[in-house]
């Protein structure tokens, strides 16, 4: 397993869960403005971290593939054992 | 729609296979209080909910849901993977491997096939949302008695962050109720009837009844027949002069949702004085 690997993606996963977090709090206060900030901030470094890992290591999205041969095949899945 | 995007909600990384464990945690694949019914109740419920906040809650949680139901598979999936058949049937898994090998299949602890008997979908929003708050707080005590059996940390772990979610979702789907019920308990009349008043004490009485909700926690002062128009509790019927009354006047909607201010008023005409006391 690559630790490098490990530490990128879990930077990855720790702001798409704060989004995740933060949209579901939004969704039952829309008038919070604060919160909408602090969701927009999120949002752009979770959008940073996850370009910086799939520069790296390939696409978290099939949409980001952009490579020869298709990369998004490629091991590993989320739930293989590494 | 969906998009995959390739990782999980929460990592999952068990070094150590232990058949017996997986046994008991696929009840949240494939069980009553399970992840794939939780999606599935969201997903299917969100189609007949009147409001947007219920709409989007709904759709996001049921989207959650499917994140963690692909938690639990991995976990099911790392537990036994390449574990012989002999272990697997002393661990208890001996009719699962008859049936499925080591592949993640739907079943309940016992080895019931999941069934869609598990949700409901009723077409009222108070009904859905309160059986999605029941919902939250059964796979809760779930991962609880789950977690009181492992003994494995790298186990115990997301079965943790998956518990902490149904907390907050139980928060959400609470916020979600309760601002469901006052938009059904709203009344917007714009326009009131000359006679509105003459309301007897006993039609009066009737109104939680009457109301959409029988669980709405609505406070007895709200109850008044002139609360139901304007949140003004503090002006009791007796007090309002008959001078007032037959003029109907204008209420705004952004007017009947305001907090009792001494005066907004649909009341034209009654004055503090007027009412008499506070």
């Amino acid at each position: 397993m690559n630790e490098a690997r490990d530490r990128m993606l879990k930077e990855v996963m720790a702001l798409d869960f704060m989004a995740i977090e933060l949209n579901l709090y939004l969704d039952t206060h829309p008038y919070d403005q604060r919160a909408v900030m602090v969701f927009v901030d999120t949002a752009r470094r979770a959008k940073m971290a996850r370009e910086n890992f799939e520069r790296m290591y390939g696409p978290l999205m099939a949409s980001s593939s952009n490579s020869f041969p298709w990369p998004w095949i490629e091991n590993p899945w989320p739930w293989d054992v590494q | 729609m969906w998009v995959y995007e390739k990782k999980l909600e929460y990592p999952v990384k068990i070094k150590n296979c232990n058949p017996r464990l997986a046994k008991y945690v696929i009840t949240q694949y494939g069980g009553p209080d399970g992840e794939l019914a939780a999606s599935l109740r969201y997903l299917s419920q969100r189609f007949s909910m009147p409001i947007e906040v219920a709409k989007a809650t709904l759709n996001d949680i049921g989207t959650e849901e499917m994140a963690h139901l692909e938690i639990i598979g991995a976990i099911v999936h790392q537990l036994t993977k390449d574990v012989p058949p002999k272990v697997l049937e002393k661990e208890g898994l001996g009719s699962y491997f008859a049936d499925h090998d080591r592949a993640v299949y739907p079943v309940n602890a016992a080895g019931s096939p999941f069934t869609a008997a598990y949700i409901q979908s009723k077409g009222d929003p108070i009904a859905d949302l309160v059986e999605d708050l029941a919902a939250e707080q059964k796979a809760r005590a779930t991962y609880e008695n789950l977690i009181n059996m492992m003994d494995d940390p790298d186990v115990i772990d997301p079965l943790r962050f998956l518990r902490e979610r149904e907390v907050v979702h139980f928060q959400r789907f609470g916020e979600v109720l309760r601002i469901v019920q006052e938009k059904l308990n709203e009344k917007p009349y714009f326009v009131k009837k000359p006679d509105f008043m003459n309301v007897s004490p006993a039609a009066a009485n009737m109104g939680p009844l009457t109301g959409v909700s029988p669980v709405s926690n609505v406070s007895p002062a709200a109850i008044s027949p002139i609360s139901n128009v304007s949140p003004i509790s503090n002006v009791s019927p007796a007090a309002v002069s008959p001078a007032s009354m037959g003029k109907p006047s204008f209420v705004s909607p952004a007017e009947a949702e305001k907090p009792a201010a001494p005066f907004m008023n649909p009341f034209s005409g009654v004055s503090p004085a007027a009412t008499g006391k506070k």
